[in-house]
Formats: structure tokens, sequence, C-alpha cells
């Protein structure tokens, strides 16, 4: 049941487990401080998978045991003594691994308790229709093993990001496929010291599909337009944008890692308008995942998307195509553009709107031609 | 000239939202008296209700209407009688008869008045439409991406613009228009409320909108305190927050039953055939993408927050009608501890 961890992951789930077997209104532990990286960037050790860390979980744990361990009296029975007894000793005699039955136990709880919220709509959505419950159960979980096992996706400059308060993430768009964004999502949210949700400003085309546009509400990505930008950025959400669009997710394998155009400036009105930081963020190894090596147009309009591509694999293998190839990932956080020193009446200036895009654009640009010049191998690394 | 005002004109009494008020405004003493107008007279219990509020037959389209307001000597105009329910109002083209003509008589009688000192219309957040490209939350000034293509919606549009240039005409009448997210509440009767009593909800396959609502009190408040004071202007009325309709859905303890976009009119045109629920195209728009809008202006500029979120609203709504979930919760509950204990009783080892 316990995932693939580095070391000192073992370590401090097994410690949180232990914390939560020990019955309650005993004094909790002093945390202990884990390095999340040391420097130089790499290699990064994972932080702790949030299904072990979750504040919830003690609580719930917890009132299993005690919904299955009292008797009709209200007294502990002997197997609710036995099942608490192993922990409190465990902990002493520092075993390896907690006792299966309990950590299964939990799990099934926890499922459980998911299950009922779902079911019977005990959960919040904000106005833009985030859900958390589900994005941090579901959505979370389904794209993990690709970001830590198909892509490999290694972060860099984690502390650039704010922990707190609104700011744009600007990224570099590729891959024909919108998985850039996801692993980005997956990035702030599991490789940042404190998780942050990334609400993504996304094109109109995907709020009109079926499925994907409910899908993305969701997950808390809003339509690219600047009241909803501002809008997150002044309630105090990072926001990511990818203002190359369609041009770059939907550029040729030969121009890769060349940044398009970028989109008319809005998204550096809007940070200006808000005050808010802007982050550039440059991301290498998506533009190999579906390399796109011709474009059939008619096909593309009469489908209504931008761009109907031919990979190596697709459509040739039908179904298949759409396996990524398993390209290693970079993501960078480079160092924030801060906006507040500007008034928010700058954002109608626009030659300084300009020259901030053209600054961000060159930014993501040099750190691209960067991290491509320290790679060796576009699927190794 | 006072503030307060002492005659005042209610259309659309027979329905909730009208009776409810013209009830309340009977009340304040401090209101001389209170005419009820609408073509069906109300309910006897609306009727006592209303205490000493005074019913006219009257129907709006007709030039009486102006006689009504000079002979009364009505200060203050309350039109709440825009409605989006075909099945009550005599189908689809009366309803378009009774929105669009009742309301410009009502504007012509009230330009002609020199004793109307406000009006305040009741709208609807309808007029934003509702399409893939709409902001995440309309504000006042948002221009609808699609002009709503018909039915309610449209006749709202049509109405909001006699208004504004009944405004430009009569400059010195303060007018405040009230856009009203969807009404929800134990008593109130929309297509909304039948909706979400059906047994098994039709919902768009693929599709899952964010659905603001208000309930009906809030909605009652709102119209008795523009008619109490001067609030020009044209504010969003909603409740915080939103539900998904998904969620609503299983809030209620109903069941889903996704449909597939092409068939959605079908399905419209059999529950309009059997009496379940008439929802327009423009209605069935907002069940794909849903509309939320800001209601800032309504908390600060109008001085009013409801009382019930959307979320509360909704509850209130599930437990006044007694609505009987499907699945019940403590069903659930125990199929946890169930599965809790099949996991306890499974083989040790990792």
């Amino acid at each position: 049941m316990t995932p693939h961890h580095t070391l000192s992951d073992h370590e401090l789930s097994d410690h949180q487990l232990s914390d939560h077997e020990r019955p309650r209104g005993d004094v909790m532990p002093e945390a202990r401080v884990i390095p999340l990286r040391q420097d130089g960037g790499r290699p990064r050790p994972r932080p702790a998978p949030r299904r072990a860390s979750r504040p919830g979980i003690g609580s719930l744990t917890e009132r299993t045991a005690a919904a299955r361990g009292l008797d009709g009296d209200g007294r502990p029975t002997e197997e609710a003594v036995d099942a608490v007894e192993p922990a409190t000793g465990g902990e002493l005699a520092a075993l390896p691994a907690p006792s299966g039955p309990t950590e299964l136990e939990a799990r099934v709880a926890e499922v459980g308790e998911f299950l009922q919220r779902r079911l019977t709509g005990r959960y919040a959505v904000d106005d833009f229709g985030f859900d958390r419950d589900l994005t941090e159960n579901v959505v979370m979980p389904l794209l993990r093993p690709l970001y830590e096992k198909w892509f490999r996706v290694e972060t860099i400059g984690t502390e650039n990001v704010p922990t707190s308060g609104g700011a744009l993430l600007v990224a570099n768009h590729s891959g024909t496929l919108p998985l850039d964004a996801l692993m980005t999502t997956v990035a702030t949210h599991d490789d940042l010291p404190v998780p942050r949700y990334l609400r993504m400003l996304a094109a109109d085309l995907v709020f009109g599909l079926p499925g994907v546009g409910a899908a993305a509400r969701k997950a808390g990505h809003t339509l690219a337009c600047n009241a909803d930008a501002e809008a997150l950025l002044s309630a105090g959400e990072l926001v990511g944008v990818w203002p190359e669009g369609f041009k770059g997710i939907g550029k040729d394998f030969a121009d890769r890692y060349k940044l398009q155009r970028f989109g008319r400036g809005g998204f550096v009105s809007a940070a200006l308008r808000c005050g808010v930081p802007i982050i550039p963020c440059s991301i290498v190894g998506a533009e190999e995942i579906y390399p796109k090596i011709a474009d059939l147009g008619p096909i593309a309009r009469l489908l209504g998307v931008p761009y109907f591509p031919i990979t190596p694999t697709w459509p040739l293998l039908g179904p298949l195509g759409l396996v990524p190839l398993p390209s290693k990932w970079y993501i960078e956080f480079g160092e924030p553009i801060h906006t507040d020193s500007y008034d928010p009446s700058a954002a109608d200036d626009p030659m300084l709107v300009f020259n901030l895009t053209d600054q961000v654009r060159e930014n993501i640009q040099q750190t691209l031609y960067r991290l491509l010049a320290g790679r060796r191998n576009a699927f190794l690394g | 000239m006072p503030e307060a005002p002492s005659v005042v004109l209610v259309t659309g009494v027979s329905r909730f939202l009208g009776g409810h008020l013209a009830a309340r405004l009977a009340a304040d003493p401090s209101i001389e008296r209170v005419l009820g107008v609408d073509t069906t007279p109300p309910s006897r219990e609306m009727r006592r209700r209303m205490g000493r509020a005074e019913f006219v037959r009257v129907d709006i389209r007709n030039p009486l209407i102006g006689k009504v307001i000079s002979t009364a000597k009505v200060d203050t105009v309350v039109h709440a009688s825009l409605s989006g329910n075909p099945g009550q109002s005599g189908g689809r083209s009366m309803m378009m008869e009774m929105n669009v003509i009742g309301t410009m008589q009502l504007l012509a009688a009230c330009q002609r008045s020199d004793t109307v000192r406000r009006l305040v219309v009741k709208s609807t957040s309808a007029v934003y439409g509702a399409s893939k490209r709409d902001p995440a939350t309309f504000t006042e000034t948002t221009e609808p991406k699609a002009i709503p293509p018909g039915g309610y919606a449209k006749d709202a549009v049509e109405i909001e613009g006699y208004v504004r240039s009944f405004s430009r005409r009569r400059p010195d009448i303060p007018v405040t228009t009230l856009r009203f997210v969807n009404l929800i509440g134990p008593r109130i009767d929309t297509s909304f409320v039948r909706y979400f009593s059906l047994p098994v909800v039709p919902v768009v396959l693929g599709y899952d909108a964010r659905v603001q609502l208000l309930h009906e009190e809030d909605a009652v408040a709102v119209l008795e305190r523009a008619a109490a004071q001067d609030l020009p202007g044209v504010f969003n009325v909603g409740g915080a927050g939103v539900l998904m309709l998904s969620q609503a859905i299983r809030r209620a303890g109903r069941f889903p039953l996704p449909i597939p976009q092409p068939a959605v009119p079908l399905v419209g045109r059999f529950t309009r055939r059997a009496r379940l629920v008439d929802f327009s195209p423009e209605q069935m728009r907002l069940l794909n993408f849903g509309r939320v809008v800001d209601t800032t202006k309504l908390r600060t500029e109008f001085g009013f927050t409801p009382r019930w979120t959307t979320v509360q609203a909704f509850d209130d709504f599930v437990a006044g009608r007694g609505l009987r979930p499907w699945i019940d919760p403590s069903r659930l509950g125990q199929a946890q501890d169930a599965a809790v204990a099949v996991a306890r009783a499974l083989p040790t080892g990792s």
C-alpha cells in the first residue's frame, strides 16, 4: 500500500501515522523540519504525500476507531484496547512500518467519507466552480503518476513562487495537448513549500467541450478574460496563463522551444491593475510529448478546433497515438517581476505593457535555452 | 420631495413576489394605500395575507392602468409581474404579451402621470445570457456575449430597453431595475423549483452548471427596500456563493439523468407536454453553462445583503418542500461502517 518514496518521506509518513494512533488528548510532538531541497536545484526530494499529511485524517482514524471500539455502554472493548496498544508501543519500539489493517481501515474510511460527501453534495465550491474536495482527492491523484513516473518532472526555483497572496504565473505553451498546464498545477501543489492551487485561464474552446469544460471549472480554471483574471488575482489566488495560446501549443515540432507572440499583453495589464508579481515559468520537455509534424487544416475546421495534428503515432496507431512520449521535464520558476511599484493606472499605458510583456517573454526564452543547453537527452534528461 | 411612499401600486399580485410584497407594504402603517393589480385575482390565502391592500383587477396592457394610477394618485410603482413561467401565464405568446406589452403600457401611464415619483422594475439576470465565452461572474456593466435568443430572457432585455428610454424621458423619476437570479424557497413556484422536484432530474451530459439562487424572502425584502427609498440604478440580486447543478441535485436527494446535448430539446418538449417543467431554450442553456452574478453593488450601493446564501436557500427549499432523498444518508454511513469492518476483517499483511 505504501507508495514509492524516498527515504526521508518514508520516515515522515511513519512518524505522522503513529501520531494518529495515539489516544486523544496526547500532546502533539514538535514538527520535525525536513529540508525539502538542497541548494542547486536538483535532485529534488519529494515532499510527503498529501494523503498522509492532511489534517482531517487523524480525526477520522480516531473516530472510526472510536466507532468500532466502544461497546453498548460506551466502555472500550478489549479489541479497542488491543488496537491502541500496538501503535503506542510501536512508537516506542520504532517499528519500521505501521500495522497493516489500521492503515487499510483508515484508507477505506477515508474513501467512504469522500463518497458520502460526494453523494450527498456536502462540499463547497467557489464562485468559479472550483471544487477543492474533488481536486484534492481525484484530480491530483490522477495526474500525479503522470507527473512523477511518466514525465519525472523536476522543479527548479520553487522559492520564487510566493507562498501566499496573488501572483501571476506566465509560462510557455507546447505539446499539442495542454499537458504542460496540467503538470504545472501538480507542480504548484506538490512541490511548493506550501501547496497552492494554480487557477488557470483557458480558452473558451475548453468550456464549450462537454466533459472537459465542466472538469476544468471544477479544477478551478476559468475563461481567459481580464474580468476573471483580476477577480482571481485580487482574491489572492495563484493564476496561470499561457499567453502564446494556440499558436504556442499547436506549433510544429520543428519550431520547438521558439516562443510565439505573447498574446496582446492582457495578462500584464491584469497584473499591473492588481499589483501582483509576474512569475515567469519555463517548461522544458513538453515539446517532445506529441511531436506535431503536420496539420490537417480542413479536418480541424470541420471539427471546429484550431488544428488537427499529425504525430508519428497519431492517427497512425489510433488511440495508442494518444499516449504521450515519456520525455523528461523541467519546470523552472523564475525570479518574480514585481509590478507593485507601478501605479494601477499604468495598465492603461500600452508602451509599458508591451515592454513588460517583452521582458517576461525574453526571460522565459533565455531560461529555456539555458535549460536546453544543460539537457543531454530529451527522454533521459 | 418626501422620501417615504404613500400610495404604492404593485403589479403581478396574484403571484408570489407581487402578493407578498403587497402584504408587506400593507403591514407598514406609514403607507397610506397599497394597490395590487393583476389579471387574475390572488388566491384566498394570498388575499388574507394582503390585509388592507386593495386588489384591482386590471390588465396592465389596457390603458385603464393609467386611470388607476391617476385617480389613486399613485406615487410609487413596483412592476413585479415579469414572468418566466408560461404555464402560469397562459402560454408562451401570452407571457410575452403580458411581459413586454404590459410593461410598455405601464411605462406609458407612468410617463403621463404627475404623481409617480419612483419606479421599481423586476428584471432577471437572464439578460446576460449564458455561453462558454462568458466571464465567471457578471457585473451590472457586463455586455452579454450572446443575446438571449428568445422567451423570457428576450422579454427581459426588451423590457429593460423600454425602461431605459423611460428614464431618458422622465429623468426626474428614479428607476430601480433589479436583476434577480433564480428564486427558490419552500413556498414559491417557479420552473426551477419544479425542475428540482422531479424524481429524476434531467441534466445535459458532460456539462455541470454553476447555479446561483436567491431565497424568496430575500427577493421580497429587496423589492420592499427598493419601494421605500430612492435607490436608482441597475442591481444584480442573488445569494452569496454557488452550487453546482449536480451538487444541488444530490443535496435534494434526486437522481440526475444525463441527456446528450442533441436530445435535450426533445426531452424539453416532453416535460412541457407532460406538464412537468416548462423550460425555455434560454433556461436550457443555463443548465449548460450556468450563470453567476456579482452582487457587490447590491451590498454596497443598494445596502442589502441577502440573509440566505445560495446553499442555505436551497437547503431551506429542500426541507420546506419535504423532499425525501432517494438515498438515505444514514444508509451511506452504515455502508461505510460495513466497509471499514470488512477492511478490518481482512488478513494482516501489506
